[in-house]
């Protein structure tokens, strides 16, 4: 009787102990340095040329503005922001035990060379830009093809290819939309079979040059030297675009016309541009005349423009300071006459133009300066000091995460590996359809995601109440809360678990007691309901939902 | 009683519980503001409310208000007469036609936009898209423009599963229509997921990590209002003035009577609504893009649109709200005169049918005509749909043409129009 238990209870406890086994490896999986530290990475001094350059350019503003600037962010809450720009989610727990035993001093800096070089990186932010040129449109239907468009962004990324090339191909490009990807720029502004030339006007100078010219469509813009004659002028270098059964083509002959709208009477309109006609190049047709002066190296609007959008992505604002009307990612001032008087935002455009337009360096850039690497809170008590410090980046800013950043970070906090290329189809699947679900119930900001916004009550609610959470933390064997509950050995090391993988850091030592001596006052519940509990309160905290 | 138990909508944790455990606990900015409750009946000087039912794809004037049997253009849809003398509307709309002396009906309605979305998008806010700035639907304009005392859930709702809900523009996601995507069935993610006991902790522990995150951050904290919208989450959840959004307890004869479908179920919540304070309610109705199979479409959807219409402007009269309750029924377009191979009609930007009433609008009032041949494009008095949002903004005592300063730093009138005098009380 007794060898009989024996026989059945021993192949279901050694079941029993491997399927630990297996949760607490998971839980807890070893630590491979993917860097290899053998290999000496050159540092780059061009990039350290740049970025002691813009350092000293915020040090000079702040002891002129007679601020103090806030102490250096804890480093995987730099990683947490790094995350979020670049893959859109927060860090997994994995890449943090293994950023923890990176002990590489630049580790930060290799980090963000490594997230540059992941496909994740490519596949996000080839979506932002995609928005910045054709929004978030799935029409026209037929001739617009805006996966096409931004699958090609990907590639261009995942090659690096130089910005200005890339903007050239989209402003210039002929072809079918479905061969020729970057032609999907012109075939968006498809407005009842016909190219809307005022619309493409509009929008290249919002995304190529970062400032709007759209009112003066109607009138003469009140704030800014643009004239109506200027948009018209730029209208007419896109007058010659139609579609056709070869796509979209260039028809040279081509008059580009307007209804005047005082005497209603047709006119030519000769394609101009508003300034630095002197950068034009002599030949080609429109397009491709205006995609060179657009990208020239001296059209400073441009560089900065790209500067400006990259700078929003990294810190979720534009860099712009000052009045509202200038906080956007779009709507610059006209730069300062001159070299050499510019500010920050002058110096990282010089840098990026004199590196061929590289992007990556410049995320690289931007991610080693020291305003990236500040913590956002402030020693200052008067909110009027503590404001200025914020205009002067002498703080980090506080940017509630967008729709999609909030909802890969919350797939992220409730799976202990990473979410990314590699994981088992399931588990993108699962990922796929609970981004769609969440985002149509949060709400798609569009294509202006990069303006400030407050939060919603129906946001409030679907963190709060909504399935993605709970299906996602429910104590079930597929989800992290109750493999952390079991395989942490200790409730400090299920608290310290948690935090890490909701909020990238570590409990403080009043929150530790705070959770410790409630699981020790109320013994009712089990391990996987108080992590469980543990989790909604951290996901549904500002901290989570912030970039800090 | 298990610990875990989900509560439904009304047993999860009540005002009462949450107040006492939220005071017991010291969960200081948890605890919800202590506004005083909704007027459960009110009073004889209402609030204006404002119910639009959105006809969702473009509904054919044709097959709806406007009929022209017996021409080219008229197709199979035959017309009934209505308690709206002189008034003929398409035979599907029986219910309506008894209802049509309590409304005025618009048949020149003028849009130059042909598109669903960019129509919409005028249709809603009285603005053709600018890409400068994003322009508030007029439902948004309403409650930023007048107070809600006293109201503890949005005072802007739209129900049903309309691909463009009004949003609040420059006035800011805070003014964006709430979405209720099955009316009548459930409001999502208003139920706590726990029982009351672990709610509390729930809360207790993010009011810990909230104020952990403070530290250092006051500022930037109060800048952010994410508080403010927390707090005002967990009001709605726990206020009485849920059960507007449903309708279990409304006798079944009167369910049947707005009928099952989910713009049925919508109407009828909307009426609860507005009784409890809610100051714009959105209702769509899907299905009118008839590019193939117009009068089919039509008539599937007059099914659900009669009833429930009717059954609305019937309530409404019954319960003494018609007066303080505007009702405008509209879409993006309308449709062309021409029956196209399919025997679909097309986008007709030109000349298109409202109905509006209640409110203190004058009813029986007849705008507009449209070319019984289909010839001429342009129809009799045309209406532009800014002056219909001036006229409703006026019986707000709204003044359409106060400006507000749009985040671009450029002032905008809240309407641009002038009100229509024929629907104006003398």
């Amino acid at each position: 009787m007794r060898w009989k238990s024996i026989a059945v209870y021993l192949p279901v406890t050694a079941v029993v102990l491997g399927l630990l086994l297996i949760v607490f490896s998971t839980a807890f999986p070893p630590v491979h340095a993917r860097v290899d530290d053998s290999e000496q990475h050159q540092e780059n001094a061009e990039l350290a040329s740049s970025v002691a350059q813009v350092n000293q350019w915020f040090r000079n503003d702040w002891k002129e503005a007679n601020l103090s600037q806030a102490t250096q962010a804890e480093e995987p809450i730099v990683l947490r922001r790094l995350s979020l720009a670049l893959h859109g989610t927060i860090p997994s727990l994995e890449e943090l035990r293994r950023f923890e035993s990176d002990e590489r001093p630049d580790r930060l800096q290799q980090w963000c060379r490594e997230m540059l070089e992941d496909p994740r990186f490519a596949d996000y932010f080839a979506e932002r830009i995609t928005r910045a040129f054709v929004g978030t449109q799935g029409e026209p239907f037929l001739v617009f093809r805006r996966d096409r468009f931004r699958n090609w962004i990907v590639e261009q990324l995942n090659q690096n290819r130089p910005y200005n090339q890339v903007v050239q191909e989209i402003i210039s490009q002929t072809g079918l939309w479905t061969g020729e990807p970057a032609t999907n720029f012109m075939t968006h502004a498809v407005l009842n079979g016909k190219v809307d030339e005022n619309k493409l006007a509009g929008k290249t100078v919002r995304a190529v040059l970062g400032q709007r010219i759209d009112c003066a469509q109607c009138h003469d813009h009140p704030f800014a030297d643009w004239k109506q004659q200027d948009f018209e002028g730029l209208a007419a270098y896109f007058g010659q675009v139609r579609l056709s059964a070869f796509g979209v083509e260039d028809r040279k002959n081509q008059d580009y016309k307007v209804e005047d709208r005082i005497t209603l009477e047709e006119r030519t309109v000769q394609p101009e541009v508003p300034f630095q006609e002197n950068l034009l190049p002599d030949s080609g047709t429109r397009r491709e005349q205006l995609a060179i002066w657009s990208t020239h190296p001296d059209n400073r609007r441009f560089s900065r423009a790209a500067v400006n959008r990259i700078w929003a992505l990294m810190f979720g604002k534009a860099f712009s300071e000052g009045a509202p009307y200038y906080a956007r990612v779009d709507d610059l001032p006209d730069p300062e006459v001159g070299e050499g008087t510019g500010t920050a935002l002058d110096l990282l455009a010089e840098s990026f133009v004199a590196s061929n337009y590289n992007i990556k360096q410049l995320i690289e850039t931007i991610a080693a300066l020291e305003v990236y690497r500040l913590d956002s809170t402030s020693h200052e008590i008067d909110d009027t000091v503590v404001k200025r410090q914020i205009d002067h980046w002498a703080v980090f800013p506080l940017i509630r995460l967008r729709p999609e950043q909030v909802v890969g970070s919350m797939l992220q906090a409730t799976s202990i590996k990473t979410i990314d290329q590699n994981s088992h189809l399931l588990t993108r699947t699962f990922k796929l359809i609970n981004e769609n679900d969440f985002l149509k119930e949060y709400g798609d900001f569009g294509a202006d995601e990069l303006d400030e916004r407050a939060g919603t009550v129906p946001q409030a609610l679907l963190r709060m109440n909504g399935n993605l959470f709970e299906e996602s933390t429910k104590p079930n064997p597929f989800n992290a809360t109750p493999r952390i509950a079991l395989a942490s050995g200790s409730p400090e090391q299920i608290l310290d678990t948690c935090f890490l993988t909701c909020l990238t850091r570590l409990p403080s030592l009043e929150e530790k007691q705070f959770f410790l001596n409630k699981w020790e006052d109320d013994k009712s519940r089990r391990w996987p309901q108080r992590t469980h509990d543990l989790y909604w309160a951290l996901i549904n905290s500002p901290e989570f939902s912030w970039n800090h | 009683m298990s610990i875990d138990r989900i509560g439904n909508l009304f047993s999860g944790l009540s005002r009462r519980d949450l107040l006492k455990a939220s005071t017991a606990l010291g969960v200081s900015f948890l605890l919800p503001t202590l506004s005083a409750r909704a007027a459960e009946k009110r009073g004889n000087e209402r609030a204006k409310s404002f119910i639009t039912l959105w006809m969702n794809g473009g509904p054919s004037q044709l097959e709806t208000w406007d009929p022209h049997p017996g021409t080219a253009i008229g197709g199979p849809t035959q017309e009934i007469s209505t308690t709206f003398s002189g008034v003929n509307i398409a035979a599907d709309y029986p219910m309506m036609a008894e209802q049509l002396q309590h409304l005025s009906l618009i048949r020149s309605l003028v849009s130059k936009e042909g598109d669903h979305e960019r129509g919409t998008y005028f249709m809603k806010t009285g603005y053709r898209p600018d890409p400068t700035v994003i322009h508030p639907s007029i439902g948004a304009l309403i409650p930023h423009q007048l107070e809600t005392k006293g109201l503890e859930v949005p005072p802007y709702v739209s129900l049903g599963d309309g691909q463009w809900p009004g949003r609040g523009g420059y006035l800011g996601d805070q003014f964006d229509a709430f979405r209720v995507f099955e009316p009548g069935r459930s409001v999502q993610n208003m139920r706590a997921r726990v029982g009351d006991k672990r709610q509390t902790d729930r809360l207790e522990g993010l009011d810990i990590l909230a104020k952990s995150f403070r530290k250092g951050r006051q500022y930037q904290s109060e800048k952010s209002l994410h508080q403010d919208t927390v707090e005002r989450a967990l009001t709605m959840m726990s206020s009485d003035q849920l059960k507007a959004f449903e309708i279990e307890d409304e006798p079944e004869s009167i369910r049947n009577k707005y009928g099952d479908s989910r713009f049925g179920r919508g109407c009828l919540v909307a009426r609860r609504l507005i009784e409890t304070g809610v100051r714009v309610v959105e209702v769509t109705l899907n299905g009118f893009d008839s590019h193939a199979s117009n009068f089919e479409a039509h008539t599937n959807r007059a099914a659900d649109l009669d009833k429930a219409f009717a059954m609305l402007v019937q309530e409404l009269r019954d319960r003494d709200l018609y007066d303080s309750t505007i009702v405008l029924c509209i879409g993006e377009f309308g449709r062309t005169p021409k029956i196209n191979p399919l025997d679909g009609r097309d986008h007709w930007p030109n000349g298109f049918s409202t109905l509006i009433g209640g409110g203190g609008l004058r009813s029986g009032v007849l705008i507009g005509e449209t070319d019984p041949t289909g010839m001429a494009t342009d129809p009799k008095d045309p209406i532009k749909v800014q002056d219909l949002y001036a006229t409703i903004l006026n019986q707000f005592a709204i003044d359409p043409g106060e400006e507000l300063m749009t985040p671009i730093g450029r002032p905008l009138h809240l309407c641009e129009g002038t009100p229509l005098m024929q629907l104006l009380d003398a």
